[in-house]
């Protein structure tokens, strides 16, 4: 494989970084559960699509497991109470977010017993419908765990509809630092494995193809071991190379199919899952478990003690960190926090922020990891071209945002940017390009709303100038028409009147002329 | 906790480096050219130490001097990223090696000045300063830029010493007759212009001979083919530079010469002749691999260095001048924008044309 590799790189097939994966220490600390703490702060928001409604009043006693926000809309997910407690409020909380700007919040208040609502699992999920799954998948409030938190049971519904042929499990964690997928692999191989068939039988997908990075070994030895019985589940060691656990790039490695630009993973025949989340769906199936706990990997120079901690839904990270053993030093040295991944995860801008659905990783940087530089200007070395995993030409689409030419940006491919990093990864000049192309897909994306909003105003100003006309049309029409009958009337009336006249005045005159 | 730490700025990801830097890059490159540079000095002697530290020094000098008048702020960052230094020491490998001290700094200004910083500095030029500088001067002042002298190592007697070297640097007195040698490209081109054929020219005793290791007259750094090639080899395996760009221009000049010696080695020099002579090995690895002034994509760097290759094997045989691949450079950078605008690679999910690929049909239906 590494000569393989060697001649690859040579030839320039090489694309994505090969980051310090930083696993260890983290990696192989045994999985430590945290306690519930006292307050849990729980975002309406924690998935993609439109946020939760609340369902509970303030004061309300709620059980641990009970739904507290509802899911609205096509692509949303429910909320439920991480532990037994009650309502305290319902407010604006930090979001886990750079901006730090503040998001609706329900805050349960633990009430220290943590007793279960009454669960109704499934002994024979195969037993059960896709539709059914589906349905229950949803109930249960799960997302994505990978860190995308995209509504877990809209890709199982809409895979079973689009007779999907293959099921990929990403198991790639290609971000440096995090472990949570990989602890879960190695601790909960069997589990994983029936949580797979579980969605092999939800999808109506043939086969699943796992596919894990080649520096996680005793990962990839516990699947296989767990999955040795299953015939259509196969595990699939992958070179290990950042951005692997990235959809298209792990659809592209493992089927050899490339998903079109225009269309989705479906298009192919493809469902992409994280491992972690097989696990949830499975408990949601088997044992009727809402999602209400995560395992968060929390690393970084600054972390004391690095590890994967199993913590409930709306812990803050700051107690998170505290349980897992604080920060050295007690901050000094700390340069940057960052939830999720060092690639692509959200610098917070303090810990008091709560971990969500999505959160895989809470991270405490020193300076030297983040290497924060002024930016150099740009020499044109082309290593941001040789590392961007989509075939773009970062440095080519940087120049033209920075001019505020987006749609040659456009031009150059920048909707098919995935945010990845590779390329200010790599930068020689540390130039911020992922900032570049989050700026213009923002400036775009307002761009189109304003357009939409201008379009609706104008659209609107039409209605209304035509409403208007037609209004005034009428009115004319109405008044030429009372007018019309007035005159009508008015002759009619004179003709009458002459006719009237001519009879009374006839006799005069005829008497006159008489 | 300190309150600094609480108000961070919003960065976006990653919020890891992989550790490279524009200064790591020219270091790299600099050290590259190192073996060598030390091979020249110990060729030619003192004169040749002398003007790779002037060359270097005014390069350096205008550097700042452009950024001080441009009002930029970070002229010490500017000049530690190395970029002014390469390329004051590429310029000084391109000149002969007792070319006289006011070539250098009129070397300086044209590379750095009018190269470089009147197009906005570092990664804006379109032409590669160096080759800029080299032609300017060429052109401008041929007699000193064509007058090579036979390499004398420092142990040799008749080798200046010190003050001599520090005088003939300073002086620009002409040299001997003696001391003074056409290179082979030159001495080919003067004899098959008088008419006499090749086979013959390079069967006569005075011939400049052909070495590996230099042992010629040539350009101060780029006579020793196999010391630019190690090199060479240094950078592609620390990755600073790919192997399409040099594989490219070695093919562009090998190819056709092999071809042209094939059918004619009277009048075509063979292909070994051209790939040790003159600046090709430097060109190749050096020069034609500038980051700013080429392609950005693996398949434009092959167009690129072939175009590159071709040329100089064009000037060399049917041009004016002995030598080509400061022309040749200096055309494709020109071409540079165009190979870009044409040769991307492929967006995954898309076709070469940029247009996203189709759906396949489901199977079965």
């Amino acid at each position: 494989m590494g000569f393989m590799n060697l001649f690859k790189q040579l030839l320039g097939d090489d694309w994505g970084v090969h980051p310090d994966d930083h696993k260890g220490p983290a990696a192989d600390q045994p999985l430590r559960v945290m306690p519930v703490p006292a307050r849990l702060y729980l975002p309406l928001q924690q998935h993609l699509g439109s946020a939760a409604r609340p369902c509970v009043l303030v004061g309300q006693q709620v059980k641990k497991g009970e739904l507290i926000a509802e899911a609205q809309g096509m692509v949303s997910a429910p909320l439920h109470a991480p532990t037994s407690g009650t309502i305290t409020a319902v407010t604006e909380i930090t979001a886990p977010h750079p901006s730090g700007l503040s998001l609706p919040a329900i805050i349960l208040e633990a009430d220290g017993s943590d007793t279960w609502i009454d669960l109704s699992g499934c002994e024979d999920p195969f037993a059960l419908t896709p539709m059914e799954i589906g349905k229950r998948v949803a109930a249960a409030g799960v997302v994505g765990l990978g860190g995308a938190a995209f509504p877990s049971a809209v890709k199982l519904t809409g895979a079973s509809r689009a007779k999907v042929t293959t099921l990929v499990m990403n198991g790639g964690e290609c971000e440096p630092y995090l472990s949570c997928d990989d602890r879960q692999m190695r601790d909960q191989a069997a589990g994983i494995v029936d949580g797979i068939r579980i969605m092999l039988h939800a999808t109506g997908a043939t086969e699943a193809l796992v596919g894990i990075e080649d520096n996680k070994p005793e990962a990839i030895a516990a699947m296989q071991a767990a999955a040795a019985g299953v015939a259509n589940v196969r595990i699939c060691p992958v070179p290990a190379r950042y951005p692997m656990g990235s959809e298209k790039q792990l659809i592209h490695v493992l089927t050899g199919k490339e998903v079109p630009a225009d269309g989705r993973a479906f298009d192919i025949g493809v469902v992409v899952h994280n491992v972690g989340t097989a696990l949830a769906m499975r408990a949601a199936i088997r044992e009727g478990k809402p999602l209400i706990s995560r395992i968060v990997t929390v690393n970084g120079a600054c972390a004391a003690q690095p590890g994967n901690i199993e913590v409930r839904i709306g812990t803050l990270a700051e107690e998170v960190i505290a349980f897992a053993g604080g920060i050295k030093g007690d901050g000094i040295g700390l340069a940057r926090r960052v939830m999720g991944g060092p690639m692509m995860g959200m610098q917070i801008p303090h810990w008091r922020v709560p971990v969500v659905k999505g959160t895989s990783g809470i991270l405490a940087f020193n300076a030297t990891e983040v290497a924060e530089q002024s930016p150099d200007p740009c020499i044109r070395c082309g290593s941001c071209v040789k590392a961007c995993p989509m075939g773009l030409l970062p440095l080519e689409m940087s120049a033209r945002i920075r001019n505020e030419a987006f749609d040659e940006a456009i031009g150059l491919g920048l909707k098919d940017c995935i945010a990845c990093g590779c390329c200010a990864y790599v930068c020689p000049s540390k130039i911020p390009l992922v900032q570049y192309f989050v700026h213009a897909k923002g400036e775009l994306a307002a761009q189109d709303r304003a357009k939409l909003r201008n379009d609706a105003t104008k659209k609107l100003a039409q209605q209304r100038q035509e409403r208007l006309d037609r209004e005034a049309r009428e009115k004319a029409e109405a008044a030429a028409k009372r007018k019309a009958e007035r005159e009508a009337a008015a002759a009619a009336k004179a003709a009458a009147e002459a006719a009237k006249a001519a009879a009374t005045v006839n006799p005069e005159t005829q008497g006159e002329s008489a | 906790m300190m309150p600094v730490t609480l108000v961070a700025q919003p960065v976006a990801s990653p919020h890891a480096h992989g550790g490279n830097s524009v200064r790591r890059t020219m270091i790299r490159v600099q050290a590259a050219l190192v073996p060598a540079t030390l091979y020249g000095f110990w060729l030619y002697g003192w004169p040749s130490f002398f003007l790779w530290c002037l060359t270097l020094g005014a390069c350096l000098g205008f550097e700042a001097l452009s950024l001080k008048l441009a009002g930029n702020t970070r002229i010490r960052a500017s000049l530690l990223d190395g970029s002014a230094a390469l390329t004051g020491w590429l310029l000084a490998m391109t000149l002969p090696p007792w070319a006289p001290w006011w070539v250098a700094v009129l070397g300086g200004f044209i590379a750095i000045v009018i190269g470089k910083q009147v197009f906005g500095g570092l990664g804006q030029n379109v032409f590669n300063p160096a080759m800029v500088a080299r032609v300017a001067l060429l052109v401008s002042f041929p007699l000193p830029l064509t007058q090579w002298v036979q390499p004398l190592p420092m142990i040799h007697l008749p080798a200046p010493d010190l003050v001599e070297g520090l005088r003939i640097f300073l002086t620009s007195l002409p040299l001997p007759d003696a001391m003074t040698s056409a290179t082979l490209l030159g001495h080919s081109k003067t004899e098959l212009s008088r008419g006499v054929d090749l086979l013959q020219v390079l069967a006569a005793s005075q011939t400049p001979a052909l070495s590996w290791l230099g042992m010629r007259a040539g350009s101060f750094g780029e006579s020793a083919a196999v010391l630019i090639f190690a090199g060479g080899l240094y950078l592609l395996i620390t990755r600073v530079i790919s192997w399409h760009t040099p594989l490219a221009v070695l093919a562009g000049v090998a190819i056709p010469a092999a071809i042209g010696h094939a059918i004619d080695p009277g009048r075509y020099l063979s292909v070994e002749a051209h790939v040790l002579s003159g600046a090709l090995m430097l060109g190749a690895f050096f020069i034609a691999t500038d980051y700013v002034t080429s392609p950005n994509t693996g398949s434009g760097q092959i167009v690129f260095g072939l175009g590159v290759g071709f040329l100089t094997w064009i000037i060399r045989t049917v041009g004016g001048y002995p030598e080509g691949m400061a022309f040749a450079v200096l055309l494709m950078n020109s071409l540079t924008p165009v190979i870009d605008r044409f040769i991307k690679p492929r967006i995954l999910g898309r076709d070469r044309k940029g247009r996203p690929l189709d759906v396949p049909e489901p199977e079965g239906t």
